[in-house]
């Protein structure tokens, strides 16, 4: 009996969190802007989906297989699949199959892999994908299916988005900001776009859902999104026939699923509140400068793809309180 | 609800036992009595083979200020002093006395009469403290008479009595304080005046309603003394974060010790064994201790001679079960992982628990996926990924920099970590190698 006993040091408890539970989780918040993707776009958003989640997960596994020679896949652990799912709702519902398969490569293999997997990976590898895509692909990448088309993939008709009206109102289209549709729709999701970032509402339903389960802290996408309102509304103020009204701003474009489920990805966020914070107010500040200044209509990936990337430096600098550090009363 | 500001976890309360009321666990046949239970210098045997002591004989003398006499348990002959397997799994010198009959010192007063006046001065408790052995026994095991005598140019402001109990499982204070009410808070006065305060808090947490209720009750006949109700929050057991809790103030990083802040913190287990010594003239000798566990046939609280081997006190509570995977001596989050059952009960052994295989085994470890959940729940606002990541590269310059002494080893990063980090393992290869360091640094100044 004796030398049978388990001897290892405390904690002799574990909370029952686990990897998996967490992306997982991550999936079933991804659920609601689903099912709308599905409602609006149809076919298209369904092939686009599969497409990108098979190539992810296949892309993941030869890797680990053949290159890197692992014995144990990481796909059981769900995050290839969060990628595929996130990579497919950056892209337009009739985009190319062939086109899919190379971002999820890109995604996988140049933002995942070659960093060593999960954990190690500086950028979103979804955002890699995504952006990788929109560089090389900029004509298929930005031309967007009218919604509610739902047998149609490659053939669907497209029109121009509201970020692109948006941006033709800064350029000075003084009757650009009169054809936005209704805040109200924007909201719901009832515009073009890319597939899960048209509906602002399932997109917080899923916040509402990590942040139950406590999956993400508030921090990331709170300041964000409070950024976003802010400093797009001063602008508001200044100019309101050149520049949208905050709310516009909010419900249109990624910004939504930038700011919910790609600015929030783990492995490439920082570690602290703090940190977080000072992280969400740049990406949302770089947000608005690029969309209202810069060449592209829409700033939210380029904004967390340029903070990915100081996010070492923010956690050199932001640590947390200390314990004791102050002492009141 | 007060609790502590940073961090927290709460892990699943499994207070199996809290219905038992505490029971008389029968003598054992031969007591054990290790030299070392405590912080500080090890004690010096003043018995030797052959000699015949009675229950409060006094077996060793404290090593030294820092360090605690001992005092036999039982009544009987010393068998050997020899080296005996502790719940540390190191082999320490220890007492060994064989048990005949059950023949007490004549000072020790054994009638259950409350004797609550106490007119002795503050140094005279604090020397029948020392006199009696007794020493912090939440499980740290410090001496008590030290907190007791604040360093120059500290002053103490008020005492903080620890019955929060926050590691699940155990409940041995918890039916200390309804069963023995009275004799804690009259503990608490005495160790209020040895402190030289007029204000004494008890901090509870809120999963005890009927030991709060009790004791507010009972605490109005006692001036000064307060109940503060906690939120369950672990490790609210912690003394600095106790502190933080009930009044509000924060310990600043070591090496600075809770008297810098005014507060002198004693568990509640100890303040009985103050009202015992004092008032009855009774050293520690025994103490209560929770025996539990999910696979054990009935968990209990026994009131258990030291020396005792935890075989006796798993036998009574129903049996050592066949699917037994980990004993561990004191609670699930901060306690040790026993080599075997023959391990005797000390002054700091505050339960001993029960897992079964399934329970015991530790889930593999995967990569770090920086989900910075470690960092949110440290009490002490470290960062558990990073110092344990410089461990594990040996960087300790870098590890002392990021206070890796502030760590309280309370497990909690190690607990919630989703991808099973062992954590806790690697900080405290650091802590301990910075601690030499810091040691070593000292010693050439
Ligand atoms: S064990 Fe140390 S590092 Fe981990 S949570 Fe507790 S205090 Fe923080
Ligand atoms: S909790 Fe575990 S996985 Fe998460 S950051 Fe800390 S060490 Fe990494």
């Amino acid at each position: 009996m004796a030398n049978k006993l388990i001897v290892s040091l405390s904690p002799h408890v574990h909370s029952g969190d686990s990897v998996q539970k967490n992306m997982y989780g991550v999936l079933v918040a991804l659920i609601p802007a689903l099912l709308v993707s599905f409602y609006m776009f149809g076919l298209g958003a369904v092939v686009v989906t599969l497409t990108s989640v098979a190539a992810c997960v296949f892309f993941e596994w030869a890797i680990t297989k053949f290159i890197l020679k692992r014995e144990r896949s990481t796909i059981c652990d769900g995050s290839a699949i969060i990628t595929g799912v996130l990579l497919a709702f950056n892209l337009p519902s009739n985009l190319p199959l062939w086109i899919i398969i190379i971002g999820a490569l890109v995604a996988i293999g140049v933002g995942k892999m070659t960093f060593g997997g999960l954990g190690c990976n500086p950028f979103n590898p979804a955002l890699v994908g995504r952006i990788f895509l929109l560089i090389s692909f900029p004509v298929q990448m930005t031309s967007w299916p009218t919604v509610q088309q739902w047998i149609s993939y490659t053939d669907a008709t497209t029109e121009a988005t509201p970020l692109a009206l948006m941006k033709m109102a800064v350029k000075g289209d003084v009757n650009a900001l009169e054809q936005l549709p209704e805040t109200l729709n924007l909201f719901l999701g009832n515009n073009p776009g890319s597939l899960g970032e048209v509906s602002a509402l399932a997109l917080l339903f899923g916040l509402g859902y990590m942040l139950w389960k406590k999956i993400i802290s508030w921090h990331i996408p709170v300041s964000i999104l409070a950024t976003v309102f802010v400093c797009a509304g001063l602008m508001h103020l200044v100019d309101p026939v050149a520049y949208a009204s905050p709310l516009a701003h909010l419900f249109t474009g990624g910004l939504m699923l930038g700011a919910i489920f790609m600015a929030t990805d783990y492995v490439t966020s920082p570690m602290t509140h703090k940190g977080m914070i000072v992280y969400g107010v740049a990406i949302g500040f770089l947000t608005i400068v690029i969309r209202l200044f810069g060449a592209y209509p829409e700033g939210m990936s380029f904004a967390i793809f340029i903070m990915n990337a100081f996010t070492p430096l923010i956690n050199t600098y932001c640590k947390p309180k200390r314990f004791g550090e102050v002492v009141k009363k | 609800m007060k609790t502590f500001r940073i961090g927290g976890v709460h892990p699943a309360e499994n207070k199996l036992s809290a219905g038992k009321a505490i029971e008389i666990l029968a003598l054992p046949k031969q007591a054990v009595f290790p030299l070392s239970q405590h912080i500080g210098a090890p004690a010096t045997a003043i018995v030797k083979k052959g000699d015949v002591v009675k229950v409060g004989t006094k077996i060793a003398e404290a090593g030294g200020f820092v360090s605690a006499s001992i005092f036999s348990s039982v009544s009987g002959k010393v068998n050997k002093v020899d080296a005996v397997v502790d719940a540390s799994g190191y082999r320490k010198p220890a007492i060994f006395i064989d048990v005949e009959g059950d023949e007490w010192e004549e000072s020790i007063d054994r009638s259950p009469v409350l004797v609550r006046e106490c007119n002795l001065t503050p140094e005279e408790i604090v020397a029948k403290v020392k006199n009696a052995g007794i020493v912090g026994m939440g499980g740290a095991c410090f001496p008590t008479h030290v907190k007791l005598s604040p360093p120059p140019g500290c002053k103490a402001e008020c005492v903080i009595i620890n019955a929060v109990e926050c590691e699940p499982y155990l409940t041995a204070d918890h039916r200390l304080m309804l069963e023995k009410a009275d004799e804690v808070l009259v503990g608490v006065s005495i160790l209020m005046k040895a402190a030289k305060v007029t204000k004494g808090y008890i901090g509870i947490e809120n999963n005890k309603p009927d030991a709060i209720k009790l004791m507010a009750q009972k605490a109005i006949q006692y001036p000064g003394i307060e109940i503060v109700p906690l939120q369950v929050k672990y490790p609210q057991g912690g003394e600095k974060q106790l502190i933080d809790a009930v009044i509000g103030r924060q310990v600043p990083a070591p090496p600075a010790i809770p008297i810098n802040v005014g507060a002198v913190v004693q568990n509640v287990g100890t303040a009985f064994a103050v009202y015992e010594a004092v008032q009855k003239n009774k050293p520690l000798f025994e103490r209560i201790v929770t025996v539990t566990g999910k696979s054990l046939k009935s968990p209990s609280n026994f009131l258990t001679r030291m020396g005792t081997p935890m075989s006796q006190l798993i036998d009574a509570a129903g049996g050592l079960p066949e699917n037994t995977g980990k004993v561990i001596g004191g609670g699930p989050m901060m306690g040790k992982a026993l080599v075997n059952t023959e391990v005797p009960i000390c002054k700091g052994s505050s339960g001993v628990l029960i897992m079964n295989d399934k329970e015991a085994a530790r889930a593999e470890a995967q990569p770090c996926i920086r989900c910075a959940k470690c960092v949110s729940v440290c009490p002490m606002g470290l960062e558990p990924f990073l110092l344990a990541t410089l461990s594990a590269h040996k960087d300790w310059e870098r590890v002392e920099k990021e206070d890796v002494m502030s760590c309280i080893e309370c497990g909690s990063c190690q607990f919630t970590c989703p991808s099973h980090r062992h954590l806790l393992d690697y900080i405290r290869l650091g802590k301990g190698t910075v601690g030499g360091i810091i040691r070593a640094r000292n010693a050439k100044k």
